[in-house]
């Protein structure tokens, strides 16, 4: 049975924009992505939106839906009032290019700053073996589908600009965090460029991250807690500097 | 023009769009936690009513202080002076930073105030009022990373009021094996306390999470499974355990100052 729903659409671009008001229909078990490709095909032929799988694996129809970062496609058009208008604007934290559609390069350039895995060099392909237990440890990691509504909604770099050129973000820390507890990886200071050149220093564990996650991992608790406990254990833990552990962590 | 309203973001003016009372949660955690740090500040000077009857309040638990109630010493041992430059120091006064310490770095509460009461951010997608931000990597909220060492005076501060705990099963005749509410109250409280503390972020790294092969320290690999789920819990232990130390103390007080009768169940 369809309904009239009530939408508002952030349509502009870079230099200008603002929310514009839309009634269409919706049906039953539809999502707000659906309703927007409706209002694109009906109403709206050059609205700009960014999809792809509909499965919420592909992290492509990111968007902010009643205020907060959520993916599109995921979310039920159910889960509103039936008399609730949606509003629907683009990510926050990013440029605008067109209507819901942001230049989210930041992000990929972040992710060229980290370091890659580096394999022993004594073990040939093929020859590395690993435990279940650290594979699970970092697996809950690479659920992560790009869809960075993470990075969106980190105040750090949503509410100061200028922060970007030092802060990596959760999305990035959790891909640190998977390579320093990678019981193979062999590159040396791993934990010193999380503090030093990716600005994990910078989080303050408002759990944000963890709280719009739709692949809900535990980003704070589980990746940047533990990587600002390992930067503590090579830079401000007095007792293992006097232990003489701390030239040892170096090489970690 | 900073932030969500930088020139090249959606050209939207309002700070949030959110339509849920995003508020809500850090008014309350606001009200909560100054309410605690009203009534800790006027206990930790007030210096009366903390012992009665073999029970002591978590606030001045170890008392230190040559003014110390003799019962409520350990042991006699009185290390510090009453008084500092003619001034009068409160018992609690003494130790209240190391309790103070480790909820005011602990990763949780963190959360919390940085939300509740500095407003950075008040909430997910509500943008900061403030201009500038440089997190945790300057004085003096680099002291943050302290929050292991105030995890290892804790858990001493655990076991002596574990101690206090055991003590308050005897009756006011000083003879054992007595129960009052007293004793529920601070068994209660000290109880809580060892939750919070071993599900603390810094536990939970200290007694297996730094490993990079699990499979190489099952032992520790087991421990820190547990302290995991515990960890989940944490900011539940966080608001218990302080819930539960401010009614002990009010407990104790009450009965110290003749308002209550500690009511003894055998």
């Amino acid at each position: 049975m369809a309904r009239k729903l009530n939408l508002r659409i952030w349509r502009g671009d870079a230099t200008d924009g603002g929310l514009k008001d839309v009634q269409v229909d919706v049906n039953e078990g539809e999502v707000v992505l659906d309703v927007i490709h409706r209002v694109q095909a009906t109403q709206m032929g050059d609205l700009a939106v960014r999809w792809n799988c509909k499965a919420g694996k592909c992290g492509s129809c990111s968007m902010e839906i009643n205020g907060k970062p959520r993916l599109a496609c995921m979310t039920q058009v159910a889960s509103f009032d039936e008399n609730e208008t949606i509003t629907v604007t683009p990510l926050r934290a990013f440029p605008v290019i067109k209507d819901l559609v942001t230049d989210v390069s930041f992000n990929y350039k972040k992710a060229m700053e980290v370091p890659a895995y580096e394999h022993p060099k004594e073990l040939a392909p093929g020859e590395a073996r690993m435990e279940q237990i650290d594979v699970e440890r970092s697996q809950e990691f690479r659920k992560c589908i790009e869809c960075f509504l993470c990075q969106d909604v980190c105040h750090v770099i949503r509410d100061h600009e200028e922060n970007k050129k030092s802060f990596a973000g959760p999305r990035f820390f959790i891909r640190i965090a998977e390579l320093d507890m990678h019981p193979l990886d062999t590159l040396k200071n791993r934990k010193r460029k999380a503090q030093e050149e990716h600005g994990i220093g910078m989080c303050n564990i408002t759990k944000c991250c963890t709280e719009v996650c739709p692949e809900h991992i535990k980003i704070t608790d589980n990746a940047i807690i533990p990587m600002k406990e390992r930067v503590v254990d090579i830079k401000y833990d007095p007792a293992r500097m006097f232990a003489g552990i701390l030239k040892r962590e170096k090489r970690n | 023009m900073s932030g969500v309203f930088s020139p090249t973001r959606a050209k939207i003016k309002e700070r949030t769009l959110r339509t849920d009372k995003w508020w809500l949660e850090p008014a309350i955690t606001f009200g909560v936690l100054f309410s605690f740090v009203i009534y800790a500040t006027f206990r930790a000077f007030e210096g009366a009513n903390y012992y009665a009857q073999h029970l002591i309040s978590p606030f001045y638990s170890p008392c230190l202080s040559e003014a110390c109630v003799p019962e409520a010493t350990m042991f006699g041992w009185t290390p510090v002076s009453a008084e500092i430059f003619n001034f009068a120091l409160s018992p609690a006064l003494i130790i209240l930073i190391f309790p103070l310490g480790f909820r005011m770095t602990c990763y949780y509460y963190r959360k919390a105030y940085y939300r509740s009461f500095w407003m950075s951010p008040p909430a997910c997608a509500v943008a900061e009022p403030h201009k500038k931000y440089t997190g945790e990597t300057r004085a003096p909220l680099i002291l943050q990373n302290a929050h292991r060492w105030f995890f290892y005076f804790g858990l001493i501060f655990n076991v002596i009021l574990s101690y206090d705990a055991v003590i308050s099963f005897k009756n006011p005749e000083g003879e054992w094996g007595h129960m009052s509410v007293g004793s529920l109250v601070l068994v209660v409280s000290s109880t809580l306390l060892w939750f919070y503390s071993l599900s603390c972020h810094s536990c939970r790294h200290t007694v297996g999470g730094r490993l990079k092969h699990f499979s190489k320290h099952p032992v520790r690999y087991k421990i820190w499974s547990w302290v995991s789920v515990l960890n989940h819990s944490h900011q539940k232990f966080a608001w218990y355990s302080l819930l539960a130390v401010a009614f002990a103390d009010i407990y104790v007080r009450q009965v110290a100052s003749g308002a209550w009768t500690n009511f003894y169940f055998f």
